[in-house]
């Protein structure tokens, strides 16, 4: 039995620390994932960085701005804003079988 | 305008929130953190922005963050810009304030207005998705016109509150609008605003696919929409000078303007919009632009 | 000194007061209100910001902080919010960041505040709030009662209650030690009666700084936000379950408030402790810190009451005596946590007790009368417990009404005559005309 008299010394008041992934693996919350086409990505294309606009406009930041841009589907929701803006259709939301 | 590689690479939010697919917020969050930097205290009412930091004993942000009670965001961010400045370390650390619409033009608007008031040096940003959002969108002062919310289900009769007017009317250094769907624009304001002193107000337009009614991979086309059709410009004011900014400019020609219809008929909460209401939207935006040229003008 | 006016023995040929004890220990004494030894206590104990609203009879408090400040006699950062409730709601910022806070308030503003305590108390912030006692209206009235004090009760705050001036100097830096103690961490009310000791003014006993200083260190508090190398989200939602993660375990919100609740309990030694190393330091005490006795050593009767009420029953003990009651006082000094344990061990022998409340619990009976039953539930020969309202809206306490209260609650005694009926003392039921 916790001693009273000590032990709610040390629970103060509810402090967070952060940590990833504070509601889970939000990648279950869809079974659909941007697949990116290399062929028509800018980035890889012309080897600068330029465009991005999936790194840019992604609300979960899980898009790196690297050639290729790579994305963490443990954490992408699948809202399939990323396919919408990019200039060149090079992503498509495709069914990914989780592990 | 700041150029894509010369925008911050770190993230100051880590994945897996619990924020809806396709929230703008998570994406205006994301990048006010981005320009702000690590030396800054933030502080957040109830709002969907309390359940993004996460719950119990885990939060989302590499940032300290004090959350508050709905009605004192102003008044919690003038506490901690006292206590900063009592230990001397307001040179250091930026003071910010990030509440919802309802904690802003609603509840919250008589701690902010106070603050403001008193040049409390802090920036208060208001991310407006136009309703009490987290508890299941119900009307908010900010809720614009023939709007249906959960307790404005025939559409809302008055029109939304002009936030950045009240704002200007307090005699501060800086007013700015800003969009979810204009992340490069917003990062510059909040650079230019995390260096000047006083009270700094950003209001971001910010759309949400269950409360607005639309796919969530359309959240960055409904917000351009917004900007494209001049329901929502994008300015600045310094000093009493409105300046339009970049992504704006274009549509101080009313013929470059999209049809408001594009807007409003992509968003189930106007499904049931009547044809003089949207005449009434026309009317409005027109009345603000003009406002806007007049200013632009005459300053 | 218990409510008492300077007189003509304490002034010296050249028209000054000499406080003997004082001028040994190079202490100054200044005759002032009680809302000036609110704010002298601040100062002393170098509160770094204070937020506040005026409001009668509390204003001064903040007035005076403000000349402090402008005269650079306190380095602090005066928030000059727009209402009670932002007020508090800096207050709790400016703590969580990692100053020592303070504010005044009365009736209506604290009752604005009332969001903010609970969120105060569960945070464990060391806020100190000094409450100029008020009534609360409707109608309006800004003279004194306690029901704005006793209407906190539940939220998880320490409460004093002071009944002179010097105590409220004293009383303010206790405090502030009590509250920031790691072994306690709740914000705190010093009361004290408004107009009664607000406005009115009294010889205190101000100690130098350094010897201030000496017994109340700097804060080191738990969150402490300005230290921005650690991240803490402080005040999230929390779950009615734990939450376990790899990175650890958090604690529901029933463990945290479990947690607010041991700690009050456990205050009540720290309460002591403080208490009696203060009397060490300057020489003053206030009974065992937790409730001041009069005349009680061969008492079977007692009084029981707080701030004006037990100043005005002091006056009455040696009038009753002579009726060959055998009375004394008890004037309860700390009303949250209720020092239950102490009281049922004071009261155990004694045979009857006279409560006089300055409030009342609506719907019930005065709330120290019917708290104080419930703390002596279970005694073997229990005392025959008797409460009385007085005073309500700033209505004089009068010697007479202390003695009619005295005699009537004996006279039930002796019949055996255990009524729950609540009796007010000093209506003008039967001046008013339009009654029949």
């Amino acid at each position: 039995m916790p001693d009273t008299k000590k032990d709610y010394q040390k629970i103060l008041a509810s402090v967070q620390k952060p940590v990833i992934g504070e509601a889970g693996k939000t990648g279950t919350w869809s079974k659909l994932k941007p697949i990116i086409d290399l062929e028509k990505c800018i980035p890889v294309k012309s080897g600068k960085f330029t465009c991005f606009n999936c790194w840019i406009f992604c609300p979960e930041a899980v898009v790196t701005r690297t050639i290729p841009p790579e994305i963490d589907f443990d954490y992408c929701k699948g809202c399939g804003i990323c396919m919408e803006e990019c200039p060149v259709k090079a992503i498509s939301m495709r069914e990914v079988k989780s592990k | 305008m700041v150029k894509l590689m010369d925008v911050r690479e770190e993230e100051f939010i880590y994945p897996g929130t619990r924020v809806c697919a396709g929230c703008a917020m998570a994406l205006i969050y994301r990048f006010a953190l981005k320009a702000l930097g690590s030396k800054t205290i933030l502080t957040v009412p109830a709002s969907c922005l309390t359940v993004l930091h996460g719950m119990q004993g885990f939060c989302t942000t590499k940032l300290s963050v004090l959350h508050t009670p709905f009605a004192t965001t102003g008044a919690a961010a003038s506490g901690i810009v006292a206590s900063i400045e009592e230990k001397g370390l307001s040179d250091e650390i930026c003071v910010v304030a990030f509440a919802g619409d309802g904690g802003t033009a609603d509840i919250g608007i008589q701690a902010l207005s106070g603050a403001a008031e008193r040049g409390t040096n802090f920036i208060y940003a208001c991310y407006d998705n136009e309703a009490y959002m987290n508890t299941g969108v119900q009307r908010s002062g900010s809720t614009p016109f023939a709007a249906s919310t959960a307790t404005t289900p025939g559409g809302k009769t008055r029109p939304k509150k002009n936030m950045p007017k009240i704002l200007e009317a307090h005699d501060i250094p800086y007013v700015a609008t800003a969009n979810g769907s204009y992340p490069i624009d917003l990062y510059e304001k909040f650079q230019k605003a995390r260096d000047i002193k006083g009270t700094r107000y950003i209001h971001i337009l910010s759309a949400c696919p269950p409360g607005w009614g639309y796919d969530p991979k359309d959240t960055i086309k409904i917000g351009r929409l917004a900007n494209e059709t001049g329901f929502w410009p994008l300015y600045e004011v310094i000093n009493g000078d409105l300046i339009l900014s970049q992504d704006s400019m274009k549509y101080l020609n009313d013929d470059k303007r999209k049809p408001i219809e594009d807007y409003l008929k992509a968003q189930k909460r106007f499904a049931q919009i009547k044809p003089d209401e949207i005449e009434q939207h026309k009317r409005y935006i027109n009345a603000q632009w003009k406002e806007i040229k007049n200013r632009i003008e005459n300053q | 000194m218990y409510g008492r006016m300077p007189c003509k023995g304490d002034f010296n040929e050249r028209g000054e007061i000499e406080m003997n004890q004082s001028k040994a220990k190079n202490k100054k004494i200044k005759i002032l209100t009680g809302n000036h030894a609110a704010a002298y206590a601040y100062r002393h104990a170098r509160v770094g910001v204070v937020s506040a609203y005026p409001i009668t009879p509390q204003s001064p408090v903040v007035e005076q902080i403000s000349e402090f400040i402008r005269d650079g006699k306190l380095k602090a950062k005066f928030l000059m919010v727009e209402s009670e409730h932002s007020a508090a709601a800096a207050c709790c910022a400016a703590s969580a960041t990692g100053s020592r806070v303070g504010t005044a308030t009365s009736a209506h503003g604290l009752m604005l505040m009332y969001e903010m305590l609970p969120w105060a108390s569960g945070t464990r912030l060391p806020i100190v709030i000094n409450l100029a006692t008020r009534s609360c209206g409707a109608p309006w009235s800004v003279w004194d009662d306690h029901s704005d004090f006793i209407t906190v009760r539940d939220v998880g705050w320490i409460q004093f209650m002071c009944e002179d001036n010097q105590e409220i100097y004293d009383t303010n830096f206790q405090a502030f030690k009590i509250a920031e103690d790691p072994r306690v961490f709740v914000p705190t009310i010093v009361a004290y009666d408004g107009y009664i000791l607000s406005h009115t003014m009294m010889p205190v006993e101000l100690e130098p700084q350094e010897d201030i200083d000496a017994f109340l260190p700097p804060l080191n508090h738990h969150i402490n936000l300005s230290d921005i190398s650690q991240v803490k989200g402080v005040g999230p939602v929390t779950l009615p379950n734990i939450v376990k993660r790899e990175e650890g375990t958090a604690p529901g919100y029933y463990e945290f408030r479990y947690s607010l609740q041991k700690a009050l309990e456990n205050s009540i030694d720290v309460i002591l402790e403080v208490h009696d190393e203060f009397a060490k330091k300057f020489g003053r005490s206030y009974g065992n810190g937790l409730f001041k006795t009069f005349n009680t050593e061969d008492a079977d009767t007692i009084i029981f009451g707080m701030g004006s009420v037990s100043a005005q029953a002091r006056t009455v003990i040696d009038k009753l005596r002579k009726e060959g009651i055998k009375i004394g006082l008890v004037s309860l000094r700390l009303f949250r946590p209720f020092p239950v344990k102490y009281l049922r061990d004071f009261f155990k022998d004694k045979k009857n007790i006279i409560v006089f409340d300055r409030e009342i619990g609506y719907g019930y009976e005065g709330v120290l009368c019917y708290e104080l039953k419930a703390a002596l539930y279970g005694l073997k020969d229990c005392p025959f417990i008797k409460g009385f309202i007085v005073g309500l809206g700033g209505r004089d306490v009068k010697s007479e009404h202390i003695i009619d209260g005295v005699h009537r609650a004996l006279e039930q005694s002796k019949k055996g005559d255990i009524s729950y009926e609540t009796e007010f003392l000093g209506l003008k039921l039967d001046e008013l005309d339009f009654l029949d």
